[in-house]
């Protein structure tokens, strides 16, 4: 592909890096920012339980207010995003890693293993995740947010097998495929030389994809209190809200920033693979 | 019906079966796999939990032993497993027993099915005809601004939605009821106040997941129509000197349809994840309550009732999905 | 000559005037179409030749007013029978089109939608003309129609995808000429297909045309097969037009450097001799060097072709041709005696 600095430098040229992507990417730089910087501004100990009055609203003391346990609401906010952040990252890159060699090994191999993996991820695709899900952290003893993210790891990579199994399939019946065999390449050359590179833009557009659905499928779970009830994450504060119903009740702000947060992620998300799409397809970049 | 189609039709019939078997086996395999008994696992629970009610204990967990037969064999486990399935025996409720399983699911499942049904055609279709337009170039600026906005509603999981949606709604404005499926304190009957009574509390949790969902086939719908709004074919018509809404409709969103039905396909099971959650946001009495109730409760054999009951419903629906394709797409009639 | 000459001379059907097309580009305006003019008279069927990028396709669509972003009409009129095309209100383009200007666009393939019936289609472009054609008048035309491009008429409930190459070409020629338009432009009908077909197809043209007397506008790259349909020869270049002559006369003495070139580049069946291409690359349209656009590229090139630019000039008759060795030359010189300018 295009080399380094020059190449960007062309692509900004060419529109192809727009408004859009930058502008999902600083969200989720934002995102990031605050939580590596916010531990620096609130004291860890206000997350516990009775660490001030319970229920009180937004003020200047405590800009988010407290929970009904007396949790300080915007040291939840800041150890809680890291964790929630973390739990889509563990299962986003070990979803796509799975996806990538199901997806290459099917792709290349064909016969038998390609035809089971591609039943196999079909049919895991047809069923609710949730429900698989469920069931899992249902029946699990001890529940981490480490564990968490294996568990949804679980049922993330098919999607991207099957758009890696797709690329691969195409790519290969390319023509400079059988230049690239005609010139004596190696099957396995061919793969590291002349399919993988194209396999790049799919696999960082199926890793934006998955870690999105990751994280979605972790607040759903501790939504409905499969959680890793111990641990601080944004999901758990919304159930923790739902519980001691803070929506009847009024307390906006005890699942109000966590919301925030969470669809800034996702709206952030949504944005870079929008505009990693633009920047991978030119040809989408100069519509409206 | 030609015979390619009938194969066609007989193809995606068996998937349907496979999937179901693969969703049935797999949901008999994963607990039985996981460490620990899990009938001691239950009674241990609800014993810590400081029981649930005076049930007898003893009597439960005698009749979930006999049901499990866990002293046989993995095999005839299995077998007796598909037995009692196709005798629709999904076993006893440990929160309410003795009720049984299929009958929670019996009630609960037209509540579903009739709010999912009816939010996503509503989203399905609003959100398509709205992609579609933002699209078309004659469509003026003003729809254009509702991009952004589109996209930050189909960031937000609509289980999230719910909880705006409830408080605006129902804490703030108070308009709508909050909670549930009816009034309990009425004596349901089959008239008009029912009727409307019910109405009333649907229309919230309709509301979040319409809402949840049109941004995303809003956009979606969207890029198909500018792909196919760049086609020849479009050219040709507009060649013709035929009517934008001709064009619009029968050469630009007939052709887009065929992918958003495919995307149809593939997101239902994130549709019918996020209704479930949105139930048990409002309470609201169908399979998604059951479900989170089943959890809290430890009620073990509910929960596996409902999840098969999902995955089973989600076959049935990609398989009608399925069919319709070739309706659509004369391409694959052949 | 012509067939079917309805009205015989007289009053052109179609005149265009300094017609300019310009596509926005991110280094600037490209013109497209730069400056053409030329007119048709009912019946007569002109050829524009051209090679890729040479703004053929361009010129077809503006004359139907199908330019699209980032394409647009900067300049020019496009006068059909006296009504200004590019001027017309929605409503008047709109009825215009396929009853009095049709196109039969490249690429039949994607021209028709895959979700259509075949007799929908047709049904379609009629019923947008007059809307209130009972069912068994549409059946009629509809079967006449498709019998007339010599299509079976139960090819009418099929889909597109059911056809082949040949037929889905023919199909589109049917719709084309569904209202009886006066002026017919077809942008390379034939690209597509093999030889075979491709005169079935030129044969079928023809004879539609000629059961309608309407004028054709013929665009294509293929100098073979222009020359056996047109009466009149149009040379595109660089989005302008760089001769104008009836066939006999270009194909016998081109008096453009360009025609000339492009005429010895055609292999010849009878004589077996070198092939010859015309040396260099079309010039990007976003840059034009100054001067005439074929300079670089042209063996007769001298001084004043790079610095100014040559206009369409007659040469004798109804000939006209952009060059600078005009008016004062009477023909091309012979290759070989060039003014010792250098071939890049």
């Amino acid at each position: 592909m295009s080399g380094g600095l020059k190449g960007l430098r062309m692509k900004l040229a060419e529109r192809r890096i727009g408004g859009v992507l930058i502008l999902g990417l600083a969200i989720l730089a934002l995102i990031v920012l605050f939580s590596l910087v916010g531990p620096l501004f609130v004291d860890a100990h206000n997350a516990h339980v009775g660490a001030m009055t319970p229920r009180r609203p937004p003020s200047f003391d405590h800009w988010l207010g407290s929970d009904s346990q007396g949790r300080d609401m915007l040291t939840l906010l800041v150890y809680g995003t890291p964790n929630t952040l973390k739990m889509g990252l563990i299962a986003g890159i070990i979803g796509v890693g799975l996806g990538l060699v199901f997806g290459l090994v099917g792709g290349s191999l064909g016969g038998a293993i390609d035809t089971v993996i591609r039943v196999v991820a079909d049919a895991l695709l047809t069923v609710p995740a949730i429900a698989i899900l469920v069931i899992i952290a249902g029946n699990l003893d001890r529940m981490s947010t480490n564990i968490m993210a294996l568990v949804v790891a679980s049922l993330s990579w098919m999607f991207t097998t099957r758009t890696i199994r797709a690329q691969v399939l195409s790519v290969r019946e390319r023509a400079y495929i059988e230049v690239a065999r005609a010139n004596g390449e190696s099957e396995w050359e061919i793969l590291f030389r002349e399919i993988m590179p194209n396999l790049m833009p799919f696999a960082v557009a199926s890793f934006v994809g998955t870690v999105g659905s990751a994280i979605l499928a972790v607040i759903s779970l501790e939504a409905l209190g499969l959680g890793a009830l111990e641990e601080t994450t944004l999901g758990n504060t919304i159930y923790w809200s739902q519980q001691s119903a803070a929506i009847l009740r009024g307390y906006w702000w005890w699942w109000g920033p966590p919301i925030v947060v969470i669809a800034l992620i996702f709206l952030g998300l949504f944005l870079t693979s929008v505009g990693f799409d633009r920047f991978a397809n030119p040809r989408l970049a100069n519509r409206a | 019906m030609s015979r390619e189609l009938a194969t066609y039709v007989l193809r995606r019939f068996a998937q349907l079966l496979l999937i179901v078997f693969i969703a049935v086996s797999v949901n008999f395999l994963i607990p039985r796999l996981l460490p620990g008994d899990p009938v001691e696992t239950a009674i241990a629970r609800l014993q810590a939990g400081g029981g649930q009610q005076s049930v007898d204990v003893q009597a439960v967990a005698k009749v979930y032993r006999e049901k499990y037969g866990l002293d046989q064999p993995l095999g005839a486990q299995y077998l007796n497993y598909w037995r009692d399935l196709f005798h629709l025996e999904l076993g006893v409720s440990f929160a309410n027993f003795p009720e049984k399983v299929s009958t929670k699911l019996a009630n609960a499942l037209p509540w579903s099915v009739g709010l999912l049904s009816l939010a996503t055609l509503i989203a399905f279709s609003a959100g398509s005809l709205l992609g579609a337009l933002l699209a078309w170039p004659g469509a003026g600026h003003a729809i254009r601004a509702i991009v952004p906005a589109l996209m930050v509603l189909a960031s937000i999981p609509f289980y999230l939605l719910a909880i705006i949606i409830i408080y605006v709604f129902a804490v703030v404005l108070k308009v709508l009821p909050p909670a549930g499926g009816f009034d309990t304190t009425r004596i349901a009957r089959l008239d008009l106040g029912t009727v409307l009574d019910v109405v009333k509390h649907a229309v919230l949790p309709l509301c979040a997941i319409v809402l949840g969902n049109v941004g995303f086939w809003a956009l979606g719908m969207r890029s198909q129509m500018v792909s196919v709004l760049g086609e020849d074919y479009i050219t040709f018509a507009e060649a013709k000197g035929l009517g934008p809404w001709r064009i619009f409709f029968r050469y630009g969103m007939r052709n887009a349809m065929l992918s958003q039905v495919t995307a149809l396909a593939l997101a239902m099971g994130a549709v019918l994840s996020g209704a479930v959650l949105v139930e048990v946001v409002f309470n609201y009495p169908g399979l998604g309550t059951l479900l989170y109730v089943a959890i809290r409760g430890q009620d073990y054999f509910v929960i596996q009732g409902v999840v098969l009951l999902l995955i089973v419903t989600l076959a049935i629906l990609l398989f009608i999905i399925d069919l319709l394709y070739p309706l659509l797409d004369p391409r694959i009639r052949r | 000559m012509s067939e079917g000459e309805a009205n015989g001379a007289g009053a052109p059907i179609l005149v265009v005037e300094d017609l300019r097309v310009a596509y926005d580009t991110l280094a600037g305006p490209a013109m497209a179409v730069d400056g053409v003019s030329f007119s048709l008279k009912a019946g007569e069927r002109l050829g524009l030749i051209g090679e890729s990028g040479s703004g053929k396709t361009t010129m077809a669509m503006a004359l139907l007013r199908l330019i699209r972003a980032p394409g647009r009409i900067v300049k020019g009129r496009v006068l059909l029978d006296g009504r200004d095309i590019l001027t017309m209100s929605v409503g008047e383009l709109r009825e215009a089109r396929l009853r009095d200007i049709a196109l039969v666009p490249q690429g039949a393939m994607s021209s028709l939608n895959p979700v259509m019936l075949l007799e929908e289609q047709i049904a379609d472009g009629i019923l947008a003309h007059a809307p209130r054609t009972p069912r068994a008048e549409l059946a009629r035309r509809i079967e006449a129609l498709l019998r007339g491009v010599g299509l079976d008429p139960s090819v009418a409930r099929k889909y597109p995808h059911q056809l082949s190459g040949g037929m889905k070409q023919r199909a589109v020629m049917a719709i084309a000429t569904s209202m009886r338009p006066r002026v017919i432009v077809a942008d390379e009908p034939t690209s597509a297909l093999d030889v075979v077909v491709q005169r079935q197809v030129m044969q079928t043209l023809g004879r539609l045309q000629g059961g309608l007397g309407a004028a054709v506008v013929l665009i294509g790259h293929d100098m073979g097969l222009i020359a056996q349909f047109a009466d009149v020869v149009g040379v595109m270049y660089a989005g302008k037009l760089v001769e104008l002559a009836p066939v006999e006369e270009i194909i016998a003495a081109p008096r453009h450097p360009y025609t000339r070139l492009l005429i010895d580049s055609l292999p010849s069946i009878a004589a077996k001799k070198r092939l010859i291409g015309i040396p260099g690359l079309p010039p990007r349209l976003v840059d034009l060097p100054p001067g005439c656009s074929f300079a670089a590229r042209c063996p007769y090139a001298f001084a004043r072709c790079r610095t100014e630019t040559p206009s369409l000039q007659s040469t004798g008759g109804n000939r006209s041709a952009a060059c600078h060795l005009y008016p004062e030359a009477q023909a091309l010189p012979p290759l070989g005696a060039a003014s010792g300018e250098a071939r890049p």
